[in-house]
């Protein structure tokens, strides 16, 4: 039975769930649970579900430890760029240990953040920083945009026997959606084709997936059909799923909220240009967020993100129908 | 104490023994098998005592993590000679396959954790070992953590954050300082507030509320009983406590690196490469440990001479075959490197 929930609400339900599911699971972070009255802390007890100091490098770092003797941790971050604080134990020790060990040990932890606030968080708490995470072999991505995906890649996360960077886009946690109840688990790897199309290919991830199916719909007006795919995991990266579609429609457009170079769109479009180059009809276009630190101001902010406007124009250039901004 | 019987302390000296052998043998690879030993190699010798006096107070369960200086712990532990030199010499049949190299040894069934090749940044994951432990011992026997680093990582910050959260929450955790007062080049003195003010580096234990203690970490009985009292207190559910273990680095650092990285034998310690100073070195050396500790268990009758000689022969003997083992061990197929089983579980 499905019902409609936050996304935010969404999250907790599969990190309960999971705990009820399975007694390895822990969960620990800043500010969580606080107060004895907590939920969490009622269903789990004090022994599972602690409140830590502001001790990233600690928190991660013990998350490891605890995943290498068997546990399964769930450390709350926050925010994605509290992470930075402790990259080591994020990209040079948890995706590494099971490797240089030669497969001895493993490393099932979910470091779970937040991510692109771009609302008036102004430059040091807004970032989309996960094109940094792609490239570390043995740490997966999930990017959920919607309050299914957020209860369902939560499940596979918990589950995954590797670190795993969960990340929440914070302008979705209000967002309202139809969420199975009980155990659900959506498969890390598996694109969501979120709208099919025949005449352009839109890859979207988090955020930018809505804005992306709003601009397929004021194209729809103009006879163009947009293909809407969702990669949901930026790694494992379901390429297939985007190049399948991109041999179908022939263009390809990448949306990301993050910067362009070095990051998640440059990514996917190089894989598509490598791999998919005989089905392309026209060059890949990237609306991205532009290379600047995020600006606090209103309008600012605004004018650095991707929306609706710049994807249903870059969709246009693609097809021809609109001339190619210099 | 009274736990340590003959059999223990001759066992304790025998380990002590197979480090010792065991880093001359890695030394003595960059001379007669030049190129074999790639990248950098970190010794024990001088800290034995430390290590075994430690991992003597182990109970089946317990756990460890240590550094990159890091041959020692399996060697005490029991983990196959053989299998850790061919490692270091990037064989097929290393403890890892030749993923990991002579840094980052692994023996999960001896409880040996991992390492870090960074500094400090083995000390939460110890203190992760820790929480796993405490959630463990509500239901098992109590298990212990002991956590390995040096004295240039109680200056990193995941050294400050970790001993709070372990105080805090009252882990079950023992962390060992071995303190060669040297952060590579550079003196202890020259970059820790304690030690320029003559203070021991234990006295950071009283920024967490946790015992701190200073041990003579050339001694093995003196480690174990200050290991043992820590992890009885930790066993008993007490916290963490911060030892620290003053040794002296017979070796250099490392091992020299040429340009263009091609390893090389090792310098003279850098009291006297650096410093000049080959008196503290010379006065070090006296006091080795390992034939410090045979020449009292024979003053105490646990050995006679004859016995030592048996066992220094054997632990030769063993020394031979794993070099000998390692040598002729074929290397890993190179494509073996992509087995996405290592890089995802």
């Amino acid at each position: 039975m499905a019902r409609e929930i936050p996304y935010i609400a969404a999250v907790q339900e599969a990190i309960r769930v999971e705990m009820e599911r399975d007694p390895t699971v822990v969960f620990y972070g800043q500010d969580v649970a606080p107060s004895d009255e907590d939920p969490l802390v009622q269903a789990f007890g004090r022994q599972r579900v602690r409140v830590s100091p502001i001790s990233e490098t600690a928190e991660i770092g013990m998350a490891v430890g605890l995943a290498l003797a068997g546990y399964r941790p769930v450390v709350e971050l926050l925010m994605a760029e509290f992470m930075l604080v402790a990259m080591n134990q994020v990209v040079n020790e948890a995706p590494r240990l099971r490797y240089m060990s030669g497969g001895q040990v493993k490393v099932p932890a979910v470091f779970k953040a937040g991510y692109g606030f771009t609302a008036g968080w102004a430059g040091q708490h807004t970032g989309s920083i996960y094109g940094m995470f792609m490239g570390f072999p043995g740490l997966k991505i999930a990017l959920p945009s919607t309050p299914a995906d957020a209860k369902g890649l939560m499940a596979a996360a918990i589950r995954d026997d590797n670190p795993v960077c969960y990340l929440i886009n914070y302008l979705l946690v209000l967002e309202h959606g139809d969420v199975p109840e009980g155990e659900y688990v959506v498969p890390f790897g598996e694109a969501a084709v979120r709208r099919a199309g025949s005449d352009v290919t839109i890859v979207a991830t988090g955020w930018t997936v809505g804005k992306a199916l709003a601009a397929a719909e004021t194209l729809k007006a103009e006879g163009i059909e947009a293909e809407v795919i969702d990669p949901r995991t930026l790694n494992p990266l379901d390429t297939a799923t985007i190049l399948s579609s991109v041999e179908k429609t022939g263009r390809l457009v990448v949306v990301d909220q993050g910067t362009r170079h070095g990051g998640a769109s440059a990514v996917i479009a190089s894989e598509v240009a490598e791999h998919g180059f005989g089905s392309l009809k026209a060059p890949i276009a990237q609306v991205t967020a532009l290379d600047v630190t995020v600006p606090y101001s209103e309008p600012m902010e605004a004018y650095v993100l991707p929306n609706e406007e710049k994807i249903a124009g870059t969709v246009r250039q693609v097809l021809g129908e609109a001339p190619v901004a210099a | 104490m009274t736990e340590l019987d003959n059999d223990k302390l001759v066992w304790m000296f025998t380990q002590m023994l197979r480090i010792r052998e065991f880093e001359e043998r890695v030394k003595r690879t960059f001379e007669e098998h030049p190129g074999v030993i790639r990248g950098h190699t970190h010794l024990a010798d001088g800290a034995e005592a430390s290590i075994v006096g430690s991992l003597a107070t182990l109970k089946p369960g317990d756990q460890l993590m240590a550094t990159y200086r890091c041959h020692g712990y399996p060697i005490a532990l029991g983990t196959d000679t053989k299998s850790i030199m061919a490692e270091i010499y990037g064989r097929k049949d290393g403890l890892c396959g030749g993923y990991g190299g002579s840094m980052h040894l692994v023996d999960p069934e001896r409880g040996f954790m991992g390492t870090s090749g960074i500094v400090g940044q083995g000390i939460p994951q110890a203190t992760g070992l820790a929480f796993a432990a405490q959630l463990r011992n509500r239901s098992h026997p109590p298990q212990v953590v002991l956590s390995f680093f040096g004295d240039g990582a109680s200056k990193q910050g995941a050294f400050h954050e970790s001993l709070n959260l372990a105080s805090l929450w009252k882990l079950p955790v023992v962390y060992i300082m071995e303190n060669n007062n040297y952060n590579v080049a550079t003196r202890s003195e020259q970059e820790d507030a304690n030690a320029a003010a003559g203070e021991p580096l234990s006295r950071k234990a009283a920024a967490y509320s946790m015992p701190g203690v200073t041990v003579d970490g050339t001694d093995p009985i003196a480690v174990y009983e200050a290991v043992g009292a820590a992890a009885g207190r930790a066993r008993a559910g007490d916290g963490p406590t911060l030892i620290e273990s003053k040794v002296y680095r017979l070796s250099a650092h490392g091992n020299i690196i040429a340009p263009p990285g091609v390893p090389l034998h090792y310098p003279e310690h850098e009291a006297i490469t650096v410093f000049g100073n080959r008196a503290e070195y010379e006065a070090a050396l006296r006091g080795d440990p390992v034939p410090r500790f045979r020449a009292r268990l024979v003053e105490q009758s646990v050995l006679d001479q004859a016995r030592a000689d048996e066992i220094a022969q054997g632990v030769r003997d063993e020394m031979d075959a794993a070099v000998k083992f390692a040598l002729d061990d074929p290397f890993p197929d190179p494509e073996a490197a992509a087995k996405i089983d290592y890089v995802y579980a």
